[in-house]
């Protein structure tokens, strides 16, 4: 141990950073690739079938979304998701299902602070943002849009 | 073969997507609240210039899978409302086009939410 109890903030910063599990980053993004991969060909198995029964492309990739959603959702509520994300890292977040378990996870956390500012606000704790800045962006490139075609 | 095909560059699209999300997070220590924004907003302004789309052709579920995928239907469906009805189209076709999505991860959120029980950490 390191009894020295007087260190800057600096010293005591690197002397974290020598304490800190060293991550391996080949080893991470080999991870996350496969697991990404294999969550996304899930996707892709959710979509053939549904096509299979004569749903056309685009209603298929909407089933594709909702299952993966439900499948997020109820993985996050049986503390199985978390397990997974330790392990996969942005593999199991950059997916859908990890906006999904984006949502359950915080809400579940506040849930004592009561259903309507504990559950239901803290839904919304990284979904929210994500929906500001996705529907904003999308406001903006209809609105350009809009512009480009007003002048061709 | 051919479905296999499909599947490898179904698998390699996501992997790929995913993987540049896990090298974001270990080289910047950016959050992972901040990945999903960042591949949302990312999404819908790559498909709005024509870049997404031909990786979705491309990629198919391996696209639309990630986050990303999110903000190419937000972007479709803005572009696709606006050539439909105009002005107005700019504030209803994002939403529309993310509709399912949105309105299948609150009520699948809210009742997953609500049959959980608190973990103790």
């Amino acid at each position: 141990m390191n009894s020295n109890v007087n260190m800057s903030n600096q010293e005591y910063s690197d002397f974290v950073d020598t304490k800190a599990k060293k991550s391996n980053l080949g080893k991470n993004i080999l991870l996350a690739f496969v697991v990404g991969g294999i969550i996304c060909s899930i996707g892709q198995i959710i979509s053939d079938i549904a096509m299979n029964y004569g749903v056309a492309k685009q209603d298929a990739t909407c089933i594709t979304t909702i299952v993966l959603i439900f499948l997020g959702a109820f993985l996050t509520a049986l503390n199985l998701y978390a397990k997974i994300g330790k392990f996969a890292g942005a593999g199991s977040i950059v997916p859908i299902t990890g906006f999904s378990n984006s949502i359950v996870a915080p809400a579940i956390e506040f849930k004592t602070e009561g259903y309507i500012l504990g559950l239901g606000a803290n839904m919304f704790k990284v979904a929210g943002p994500v929906l500001v800045y996705g529907i904003t962006t999308s406001v903006i490139v209809g609105f350009v849009y809009w512009l480009i075609k007003l002048f061709i | 073969m051919e479905i296999f095909m499909i599947y490898l560059k179904v698998f390699l699209t996501g992997g790929i997507i995913c993987s540049i999300g896990q090298i974001l997070i270990d080289k910047t220590k950016l959050t992972p609240a901040r990945i999903l924004v960042i591949f949302v907003t990312l999404g819908t302004i790559l498909t709005a210039i024509g870049i997404y789309g031909p990786i979705v052709e491309f990629g198919a579920a391996g696209a639309t899978v990630p986050i990303s995928g999110f903000g190419y239907c937000l972007a479709n469906g803005v572009m696709k409302e606006v050539d439909a009805i105009g002005f107005l189209g700019i504030f209803i076709g994002g939403v529309k086009g993310a509709a399912a999505g949105i309105a299948s991860a609150v009520v699948f959120g809210f009742i997953a939410s609500l049959i959980a029980k608190p973990t103790i950490k």
